[in-house]
């Protein structure tokens, strides 16, 4: 602590000190930092059990201080299923992108939220397979150029992206759903929030609680870091807009 | 007087997205062009302290958590 100075902002604790993987710029990053904010706020990082992913995040386990299990590629809502079924009382939560929770791992997803699978989903989309090299994924807008589609999405072909948050809000086992983004810091704010909201509501048994992280990838969308911020701005949340699509614990109070 | 900030910028940590300096609303953060750290990467340094407002919008941006900010208590 400086004197005279009191502290406004600081990496939280339960971010272990590991230097992150990531491409300069990508919001996986800020995302684990506002899970692992969120989980030394409410005071849980003894309790917290995670399920990460096959992706670029793979290696959550390496960067967050709390109890991880690594899952087969899409099988992470399987994985937690088991989990949280066994533990009830410990918060859980997958981590997953979208090449995993929306292309291989679909059916676990859809049938956990069908399900009303107690923990929480933290869905990154950023519209391409990253770690793989820049592939076409579920979520690749339309007209987008990947490794896979050099002539852009053409929907005739392979149909349109793909949206999950929407999807996964008409299930009836799932408590809450949202779409956030992390482009600017007030965004950023209300993405902690939502965080927070997910773990809450999973306490209070209520069901499966859903967020869709709007995300983007510097390296495989050939743009600069600030450039990525355009481009979700004016592409991707023009396609996937922001927003609660579902939230049980609304209804009630009404 | 606004209240001064201060923030602290770790050169390891930081990898040069440039993510702070585009939403340091006082402009006084930029890349070191000149310099890079041990990982080859140019960092991100305060070159207007002076100027800082403590706002965090750097370290709430910040993809590593390399930034922790501070303000002058009163």
């Amino acid at each position: 602590m400086k004197e005279g100075y009191t502290l406004v902002y600081k990496r939280p604790d339960t971010l272990l000190k590991t230097r992150m993987h990531y491409c300069p710029g990508c919001f996986h990053s800020i995302l684990h930092k506002l899970i692992m904010e969120v989980v030394e706020e409410m005071g849980i990082q003894n309790d917290v059990i995670g399920v990460s992913p096959v992706g670029c995040s793979v290696f959550a386990y390496d960067y967050m201080d709390v109890d991880f299990q690594e899952a087969a590629h899409g099988r992470a809502c399987a994985v937690a299923t088991g989990i949280k079924r066994t533990l009830p009382n410990h918060p859980v939560f997958t981590y997953q992108g979208d090449g995993d929770l929306a292309a291989i791992g679909l059916a676990e997803t859809m049938h956990a939220c069908n399900r009303g699978e107690k923990f929480s989903i933290f869905f990154v989309n950023n519209a391409i397979y990253g770690m793989t090299g820049g592939q076409m994924a579920p979520t690749t807008l339309e007209g987008q150029i990947t490794t896979t589609s050099p002539y852009g999405r053409d929907p005739k072909n392979v149909g349109y992206p793909m949206k999950m948050a929407e999807m996964v809000s008409q299930l009836p086992g799932v408590a809450y759903c949202e779409r956030v983004c992390l482009n600017n810091p007030a965004n950023v704010r209300k993405a902690k929030k939502s965080i927070r909201k997910c773990f809450e509501i999973q306490a209070q048994n209520l069901g499966t609680t859903f967020l869709e992280v709007v995300s983007n990838c510097p390296t495989n969308w050939r743009l600069s870091p600030i450039k990525t911020l355009d481009f979700v701005e004016n592409n991707m949340l023009k396609y996937y807009p922001l927003g609660v699509k579902k939230d049980v614990t609304a209804t009630e109070e009404k | 007087m606004a209240a001064k900030g201060l923030v602290e910028i770790s050169v390891e940590t930081c990898k040069g997205c440039g993510l702070c300096v585009h939403y340091c609303p006082m402009k006084c953060l930029a890349i070191n062009e000149a310099d890079t750290n041990s990982y080859g990467l140019h960092y991100a340094q305060s070159v207007e302290p002076d100027k800082c407002i403590g706002c965090a919008n750097c370290a709430v941006m910040c993809p590593d958590g390399a930034i922790t900010v501070y303000k002058q208590s009163n």
